[in-house]
């Protein structure tokens, strides 16, 4: 199985003066070429400093401590983390939660297309650049994509600009995609319009997607597997139908419950110092991490 | 910033009467300047010579603004005054301006030692009270055109190291720095070309304000006989030439000094104006 990020008992500290602070513990995860993986948690659990050192952005800066493996495109970022730089924006590519601060407001959508297109120091001419960015603005159904070129990101919509970042995101095509928490700050309707918009995309492209966010019922209709992350720690993996069906570590089961209802409820307790909280990595059927045997 | 962009900011700045006349006091004090020459009444009295037969007049049809002790004409100097003013701020902050950006952005984007031997070294720059750090440093300098706006240079540049580093604290935190950060961009595109253009409204406010201070500066170290020595006109040491002659020869302060003032407000209103319509944009 040719794996496009492969992570493998990570672990991540920061250290300030003489004490070290502990964020991951031992993580592994890995995501097939074509496929799409959900990372999910609470704020602080570790999700997101897990998409920033696939970056190999996180560890280059100065008192952060890994130690383990991750592998992204055939690079090993532990060892050599500046391999990656000229392959991001290329082989692989990030979206972000707000698309609107993401995208620099003193210049055209056109220029900041020219840009992506042009990362990594490739030579992509001016005519080129714009017949590359019409196309991609087309697949992802802006109305009137030669208008959006010549637009201000502050003059299109929140969904507008998501749109915008999702064909940035994959108009160099790459093979892995990091999305993390994309269109958080959209409302609710338009961020389940262009979740459904990216997914049609990398499915027809075979783009293997990282998607990091704190909502299981967005998870749900997106991704393929589940790796749910609490404390740094990853507590339980299966494909998704498995893990909807039948959670078994007590903290997605909390996750579970703990979905917004109209009436009612709220969020439950976490028995958090109860013992089945320190229960080991529940892996469901068929999903072992790569080279292990599966359980 | 052009097109549609700006024209949010434009209406804003239009609608605002105060800001309209801050343009009109601008564009007035620039357009005498630039057509001294054509518009004073007798240009000759720029120099040490006036006309004898003339001395101290009070104002009348001849000379409007009076004349001064050697018979030259008050509102010609004025006039030359406001040149020789606006040239100087033009001057001072053209240099103090950009260092002063481009130290902000490396101390506000690289942070760690850089930015703490910059900061520190702006907070003692902005410690000590401006018109007194200019009075020390032309304490040891000849009291000379060229020295009084190298003081003022001096000074200057940590106002702007204090302000772009705060903008680009905050603009280093905008996810499009992050975007271009993760497609391999570099530092120095990031600074100069992401972050930089962000800074543009808040420098170019600062630097309309900034041009009323400057000729406040200069006037103020004119005044105490540290700047611009005569016969140059300038309206700085045409209020504390004339200062001798109160109340009597009363116009001889009091002009200069309503120039200056004109001046400054114009500015100050002009600047206000654009930063109320640099925020209505954002």
């Amino acid at each position: 199985m040719s794996c496009v990020l492969r992570i493998k008992d990570l672990t991540l500290g920061f250290r300030k003066g003489r004490q070290t602070a502990q964020v991951l513990h031992g993580v592994s995860l890995h995501v097939a070429a074509g496929e799409k993986v959900a990372l999910v948690g609470e704020s602080g659990s570790g999700k997101s400093v897990t998409a920033q050192l696939a970056l190999g952005r996180l560890q280059q800066e100065r008192g952060t401590l890994t130690t383990g493996a991750i592998e992204v495109v055939g690079h090993d970022l532990i060892a050599r983390p500046e391999a990656m730089a000229p392959e991001r924006g290329h082989r692989m590519t990030m979206i972000f939660q707000d698309p609107t601060s993401a995208l620099n407001p003193v210049f055209r959508i056109g220029e900041i297309f020219a840009e992506v297109l042009r990362s990594g120091g490739r030579r992509v001419s001016e005519a080129a650049a714009r017949e590359r960015a019409l196309k991609a603005l087309a697949e992802v159904h802006i109305p009137d994509p030669a208008r959006a070129l010549d637009s201000y990101p502050f003059q299109l919509s929140g969904g507008m600009n998501q749109r915008v970042m999702i064909a940035m995101a994959l108009v160099n095509e790459p093979e892995l995609l990091l999305a993390d928490e994309p269109g958080t700050a959209l409302d609710v309707t338009v961020q389940a319009q262009t979740l459904r918009l990216m997914d049609d995309l990398v499915t027809q492209k075979g783009t293997a997607v990282l998607f990091i966010s704190h909502n299981l019922s967005v998870v749900r209709e997106f991704a393929d597997r589940v790796y749910v992350i609490y404390r740094g720690r990853i507590v339980e993996h299966g494909r998704t139908a498995q893990l909807f069906a039948d959670p078994r570590h007590p903290y997605t089961q909390a996750l579970l419950s703990a979905a917004p209802k109209l009436i009612g409820g709220g969020l439950p307790d976490l028995p958090e110092h109860s013992d089945a909280f320190r229960e080991p990595l529940v892996v469901h059927e068929g999903c072992g991490e790569p080279g292990e045997v599966p359980a | 910033m052009s097109g549609k962009s700006s024209s949010v900011a434009w209406t804003e700045f239009r609608s605002n009467p105060i800001s309209i006349l801050g343009l009109v006091l601008v564009v007035f004090c620039i357009a005498l300047a630039l057509f001294a020459d054509v518009i004073t009444p007798y240009p000759a009295h720029v120099g040490p010579i006036g006309d004898f037969t003339a001395i101290n007049q009070a104002p009348s049809a001849a000379h409007w603004f009076g004349t001064d002790t050697i018979g030259r004409d008050l509102l010609t100097r004025i006039v030359y005054g406001f040149r020789l003013s606006l040239l100087m701020a033009v001057l001072v902050l053209s240099i103090s301006m950009p260092v002063g950006v481009i130290l902000g952005l490396f101390a506000g984007y690289l942070g760690g030692w850089v930015e703490f031997v910059l900061m520190r070294l702006t907070d003692i720059f902005l410690a000590i009270p401006p018109l007194v750090l200019a009075m020390a440093i032309m304490g040891f300098l000849p009291a000379t055109l060229t020295n009084a706006m190298l003081a003022v240079t001096v000074m200057w540049w940590p106002w702007y190291t204090r302000l772009v580093y705060n903008v680009v604290r905050a603009e280093a935190r905008e996810g499009y720095v992050l975007a271009a950060e993760v497609i391999g961009a570099s530092p120095l595109h990031l600074m100069f070309r992401e972050i930089l253009p962000n800074c543009a409204p808040a420098v170019l406010t600062k630097l309309t304000l900034d041009i009323g201070f400057v000729v406040l500066m200069v006037s103020s170290l004119s005044f105490l006989g540290l700047g611009v020595q005569p016969p140059t006109p300038d309206l700085g040491s045409m209020v504390a030439d004339g200062a001798k002659y109160m109340p009597d020869a009363w116009w001889l302060s009091i002009f200069p000094a309503l120039a200056i003032m004109i001046l400054v407000l114009g500015f100050n209103l002009l600047g206000d104006g654009l930063r109320e319509a640099f925020d209505a944009e954002v």
